[in-house]
């Protein structure tokens, strides 16, 4: 029974921490929606997309190669360099969960990995409690999926200004995350704003400037962690 | 349309879900390497730093208020607010920038 009360506990507070990434989700997969109906997806089509998919990057990128008729070989291509940061992610939280942890809640922690998720769920102290994250996607995955629907059968129905304001509740949250981990640790405050100054500068760059902002982060993400890990490896237990 | 849908929304989803679950049901034990276990340290704040700026700067109607909601959010964030706070705080600090500005 206790253990039951702390699960259900874990649960809500995964929900709480969901429900802005689910408002933000709504927002996005609503213009996500747009060009799924675009490529010529049906409403129903779109929700599944988004419900197994759940990727901001590796939609867009999907749904465009499907508007251009494109070879199945590209879809799998495109969908593996949109998403590949997932792979890092689950690396990540794999070094996070109990040696323990059962091959259910491995693939049910797995399915739900999000850039969102993934950001509350390593925010968390611990190892990782799966119920923590089946609450956030009980209240993340639908808004995505169902806001997908909307998208593609509603088109453009908020205001713009609500559009604009809703656009950095996920940033906000990003930062909600990074920040009070860097307040405490010098070189990870370093590291992050280098990250920040490398990401703005690699924009506006040739080359690198010209990649979609899903390759750049990969490119960024492995050399900075890659050039912070052999400068300044961290000696403690990977918390 | 010589293609299925149904067959891109397929492939688009095994792949997805594969990246996702295949490290974590493999990867079973601790990784012990120094190096790799830095590094897989670091991932996670690199990435959200790299997805947030400049993103953050180009997701409203006017890179100011863009910046107003990362400087915000940031030193809300400092102080320790939730994330919930912290996302909502952005917003607000948006749709008031944009009142002013627009």
């Amino acid at each position: 029974m206790e253990l039951l009360n702390n699960r259900s506990k874990v649960f809500f507070a995964g929900m709480r921490d969901g429900v802005p990434i689910a408002l933000g989700y709504l927002v996005v997969s609503f213009t996500l929606g747009i060009i799924a109906r675009e490529a010529g997806l049906s409403s129903f089509q779109g929700a599944v997309a988004s419900f197994i998919n759940l990727a901001s990057a590796g939609e867009y990128a999907g749904f465009l190669t499907i508007k251009a008729d494109a070879p199945y070989l590209e879809i799998i291509i495109i969908t593996i360099v949109a998403n590949i940061r997932y792979l890092l992610m689950s690396c990540v939280l794999s070094q996070r969960f109990s040696p323990k942890t059962s091959l259910w809640h491995r693939l049910g922690v797995g399915f739900g990995i999000t850039d969102e998720i993934f950001g509350i769920t390593i925010g968390r102290r611990g190892a990782i409690n799966p119920y923590y994250n089946y609450g956030a996607m009980a209240v993340a995955v639908p808004a995505w999926s169902i806001g997908t629907a909307i998208g593609i059968d509603m088109g453009n129905i908020l205001p713009e200004y609500a559009v604009s304001a809703l656009g950095v509740a996920l940033y906000g949250m990003f930062l909600a995350v990074i920040v009070p981990p860097a307040r405490d640790n010098k070189i990870l405050e370093k590291v992050i704003i280098v990250s920040f100054v490398a990401s703005l500068s690699a924009s506006v760059l040739p080359w690198i400037g010209d990649m979609s902002a899903g390759s750049r982060t990969i490119v960024l993400t492995l050399a900075i962690s890659v050039a912070a890990a052999y400068l300044c490896p961290v000696k403690e237990k990977v918390k | 349309m010589n293609h299925d849908i149904w067959v891109y929304i397929f492939l688009m989803g095994l792949v997805t879900v594969l990246i996702r679950i295949l490290p974590l049901t493999l990867i079973r034990g601790e990784i012990k390497h120094p190096f790799i276990r830095s590094f897989l340290h670091y991932v996670p704040y690199v990435t959200l730093a790299v997805m947030t700026v400049p993103g953050i700067f180009y997701a409203t109607r006017s890179v100011a208020s863009g910046v107003a909601a990362f400087l915000a959010a940031s030193v809300l964030a400092f102080f320790g607010g939730s994330l919930f706070k912290v996302a909502a705080a952005a917003c607000a600090v948006v749709f008031i920038t944009e009142a002013i500005l627009l």
